[in-house]
């Protein structure tokens, strides 16, 4: 019986793997060196805000991996033998592997800061750190200030996580709004503004100089480079995004980059070693997605695709629209298609916020053609099959926003705004 | 590292979670308000009972207000889940065991012990907390309170305040809002204020019996008792209209509504146990158990409950009808035939149109429970004996009322709140909630839909799921969630970070759509695995 190997128990693996069961009779066995058992990685915030516990992380039962013959192993891969299909663990025993997939997923960037590496400085991706992030903040008797470094999805959740157990948060932002990289002044305003009025300290345009040390080489401070100011904490979060979970993989004869590169069949060079997820590359970027993706749903799809192949349908890992979603303290956020921060050439933005400040919406169209390319949508929820048609349909501008009633996913009884919406949108065009 | 010594059983406890000066300034209110009461129960005797039941109601009021405003006003609106699990009350710690015990003996002895509360021997005079609300009674129904008067008025005042809490914590969700002033008004006017004007009506020539008119068989499965029926025709007209809306509530109201909006608009819209599960019971519905195991269990209990009180019921109302259809046309035989004929048509629709709907399980149990009544039935009518089903009817009832409403509503589904969560009674004992979820299983257009690929297995749904659902092991295939338990409360929608899920009436077809592969990838990809 063909035997899969799996690295990494991540959603991209454990997809592979489920979908593997269910198109084949494979020995399948998945490797972790993290948790025993596959959990969401993206509900980690919420254990340490109290509102879950581990167990309730786990999308599946702890029995269910016995029930589909899934074999879980419980260690640390130190080398890939891809001549004789072997797998060496840290305490010495061997695997041996007839299809190898690589998910080992991502690791929290650290760009060389001076300090970087001190204890009570950490990333925020495994369980691992967060169960570092409970010993070293566990209340703000304890953990009286901390600073978090980068301003993107994981830097707000922290943010967010910490503020939960009142402790005082310094959020250096590198950028001159909150995540404005991705997305458009308006949106990164009206955030950087939700984003003090909980109280959080958010510096912008500030990069990290240095994180200072104690005498026990515990981080005591913070120097911000641009004024030398020095912010006194006991914790650091660097959360400046995460790179491919790659060393293990180097050392081998796969080819690497950034990532593990792989074609569209996420195969790499070298035969039966696939990757997916966090840690693969791709070597030809798929339309506007980034050659490494490092998104729980594109992990998922990888997953998806790379089953069929492992199972004799070769097929390419082909996404469809782009879409995600995230959540910045209060606010929503849902974006489907592509929005750039600022409008990509011939493209222009159409921008509608209401004056709670807590919903807006930016949609990116084709100037000549008044085609619909994206849509940034913050406190209101829209519904991705709707979109995900309206692409595929190439519907225009005015199309959309006339219809706009068809893609609302709120609760019921909910205020609607796709009438103010249409208001904004036929002043600033003149339409009758 | 900490060097303080944890003092909750909690296993984590961020100090931060602690209460506020002010919050525990309201936590005082409502012990003394409390503590009034445990005085009167102990006998002390209030020279003014009006004035002390004030004091005690609007202190328990007052604290919990004040508690509400702090813990919610003061900051933004927004899902308010921080530190449920470091809470000892809210995790099963020290205080949730101690208000789970203190819950469970206050049950007991309401139903079994009700003298200890002070309830007057025949023509006596109340004492103790029953004889506090005397005045309250007096001027509601004209009459003495009893344990149940005592009893209706707390359960009003903690959906009341505890529904004005869960509306703050909501602020921001108007489907939260609207549907606890529906259960808040419910419980209020029907459940508490109207039977007892009633009441008041009652006179030696005119009699109604005690009617919560939204309680609905067989969730009062006394409705159908000889004495009621009786009092009921008594009354003449508005008696038999009482008679008449009774059977049209379970017959036309509530699967027409049902179709239309699900099994919510009674179990978390009107509802009075549900009302005090969504209101008291809030700060409890992540302890529900999520396991596949409990699923089993809850359906295995609920539907046997629900053939129990079936065979109850018709076993009572057969015991009392007549055999001669030349004074009456619903005789002995009738009635028997039609309940039998009632079960043969449902059990035939299902089998035929639904058949593929329902699991395998489901099939054997509606198999067996089907062959179960009407072997029973059978028996009857070819044995003669006077005891319909092989047993004494008062029997029957008794233990019925027994085991399901006391032990299983009241001490369990109530007292075990912060142990088992707080729809402990309307998930595995409500006989009521499966007949409705029998039909929003089959035949509704209500459904959880949910947002394509939009998933990410967080698992906020599930954990806050008061029904015990694993709403995320459906989100995650982006199948719709079309669950008979489901009471609609909304809170999984509401608690989603990414925007995944969407309580809604919409078209039956495509209503149940199990995918493998989510929206979002490959289309080629997706209609090759998803279409099978």
């Amino acid at each position: 019986m063909e035997h899969i190997v799996i690295i990494g128990n991540g959603i991209s693996g454990v997809t592979a793997a489920r979908h593997i069961r269910k198109l084949s009779d494979k020995k399948i066995t998945i490797i972790s060196a993290e948790t025993e058992h596959f959990f969401s990685r993206t509900a980690l915030m919420y254990i340490y805000m109290g509102h879950m516990q581990y167990e309730h992380t786990k999308p599946y039962e702890d029995s269910f991996w016995k029930k589909n013959r899934i074999d879980l192993k419980f260690g640390l891969v130190t080398a890939i033998d891809t001549e004789h299909k072997s797998l060496q663990f840290e305490n010495n025993e061997n695997l041996q592997f007839d299809k190898l997939i690589i998910a080992t997923g991502s690791i929290s960037n650290k760009f060389g800061w001076k300090g970087q590496d001190l204890k009570s400085v950490i990333g925020l991706y495994s369980k691992q750190d967060l169960d570092q992030l409970e010993a070293i903040a566990p209340n703000n008797e304890v953990c009286q200030r901390a600073v978090v470094v980068g301003g993107g999805l994981i830097g707000i959740e922290l943010a967010e996580m910490l503020h939960s157990r009142k402790i005082p948060v310094t959020f250096l932002v590198r950028e001159e709004s909150f995540w404005d990289v991705v997305l458009p002044s308006g949106e990164a305003q009206m955030l950087d503004r939700h984003i003090k009025s909980h109280g959080i300290d958010l510096r912008l345009n500030s990069n990290l100089g240095e994180i200072t040390s104690d005498d026990h080489g515990h981080a005591n401070g913070v120097i911000i480079a641009e004024t030398g100011e020095t912010i006194s904490c006991n914790l650091v979060g660097l959360t400046a995004g995460v790179s491919p979970n790659i060393t293990l993989v180097k050392s081998s004869t796969i080819e690497t980059d950034r990532g593990v590169l792989v074609n569209r069949y996420l195969e790499t060079n070298v035969k039966d070693v696939y990757a997916i997820g966090d840690c693969a590359q791709q070597r030809e970027p798929i339309g506007n997605r980034k050659p490494i993706e490092a998104v729980w749903y594109t992990g998922r799809m990888m997953g998806e695709a790379l089953a069929q192949t492992i199972c004799g349908n070769r097929m390419a890992y082909n996404p469809g629209h782009w879409f995600n979603s995230a959540k910045f303290f209060d606010i929503e956020y849902q974006t489907y298609g592509w929005v750039f921060a600022t409008p990509k050439g011939g493209n222009a933005h159409f921008h509608w916020k209401h004056n709670d400040d807590q919903k807006c919406i930016t949609i990116e169209y084709q100037e000549a053609s008044n085609i619909f390319l994206g849509i940034n949508t913050f406190g209101i929820r829209m519904r991705h099959e709707v979109f995900d048609r309206w692409l595929t349909e190439q519907r225009t501008t005015d199309y959309v926003i006339k219809n706009l009633k068809e893609a609302n996913f709120d609760p019921e009884f909910y205020k609607t705004f796709e009438d103010a919406i249409i208001r904004a949108y036929s002043n600033q065009f003149n339409m009758a | 590292m900490s060097t303080k010594i944890n003092s909750s059983m909690s296993l984590a406890k961020p100090d931060s979670q602690t209460l506020s000066k002010t919050q525990k300034i309201a936590v005082a209110l409502g012990v003394v308000g409390l503590f009034i009461m445990a005085l009167a129960l102990f006998n002390v005797d209030f020279p003014n009972k009006i004035i002390f039941l004030s004091l005690s109601l609007g202190l328990i009021t007052a604290g919990t207000i004040m508690f509400s405003n702090n813990a919610y006003l003061t900051k933004q609106a927004g899902i308010k889940n921080d530190g449920v699990w470091f809470k000892s009350i809210a995790s099963r710690g020290l205080w949730g065991w101690a208000l789970g015990i203190a819950l469970t003996l206050f049950y007991v002895v309401l139903y079994f012990k009700a003298e200890w509360l002070g309830l007057a021997a025949d023509g006596g005079v109340n004492g103790g907390l029953v004889a506090m609300f005397d005045p309250l009674s007096r001027l509601l129904n004209g009459g003495p309170a009893s344990q149940w008067f005592v009893y209706g008025t707390l359960y009003t005042v903690a959906i009341l305040v505890f529904g004005y809490k869960f509306m703050l914590k909501y602020r921001h969700n108007r489907y939260e809002q609207l549907r606890t002033i529906s259960v808040m008004f419910f419980q209020l006017a029907f459940a508490f204020l109207i039977p007892e004007f009633m009441a008041r009506l009652n006179s030696e020539t005119f009699s109604l019996p005690y009617y919560d008119l939204k309680n609905i068989w067989p969730l009062n499965f006394y409705n159908f008792d000889k004495y009621r029926v009786d009092s009921m025709i008594e009354a003449g007209d508005i008696g038999l209209a009482f008679l008449i809306f009774g059977i049209v509530s379970i017959f036309v109201i509530s699967p027409i509504l049902t179709y239309k909006y699900g099994k919510r608009w009674y179990c978390s819209w009107v509802c009075g146990c549900g009302g005090l599960a969504e209101t008291a019971g809030d700060p409890f519905r992540h302890l529900s158990d999520k396991s596949q195991f409990a699923w089993k269990v809850e359906r295995w209990v609920v539907h046997s409950v629900v053939v129990f009180v079936t065979l109850m019921t018709t076993a009572v109302i057969y015991s009392y009808l007549g055999n001669d259809s030349s004074k009456y046309w619903l005789t002995k035989d009738v009635f028997l035939l039609g309940v039998a004929g009632l079960l043969t048509v449902v059990f035939a629709w299902v089998m035929i149109f639904k058949r593929k709907e329902l699991a395998k399980d489901a099939q054997y149990g509606a198999i067996g429970y089907f062959v179960i009544i009407m072997v029973l039935i059978g028996m009857h009518y070819f044995s003669g004996t006077k005891n319909v089903f092989l047993v004494d009817t008062y029997f029957l009832k008794s233990s019925y009322g027994f085991l399901i409403g006391a032990i299983f509503s009241g001490v369990i589904g109530v007292g075990f709140y912060p142990i088992f969560g707080n729809r402990v009674w309307c998930r595995f004992g409500c006989p009521m909630a499966a007949m409705l979820g029998f039909q929003q299983r089959l035949f509704s257009k209500f459904r959880i839909t949910t947002n394509g690929g939009q998933c990410i297995s967080c698992g906020n749904c599930s954990t806050y799921c008061e029904m015990g659902i694993d709403v995320r092991a459906y989100a995650q295939k982006g199948e719709n969630i079309v669950r008979s338990s489901c009471v609609g409360c909304g809170i999984c929608a509401a608690v989603c970070p990414r925007g995944v899920l969407k309580l809604e009436n919409d078209s039956m077809n495509g209503r149940i759509n199990s995918n493998d592969i989510l929206l979002g990838n490959d289309v080629d990809l997706m209609d090759l695995v998803n279409q099978k």
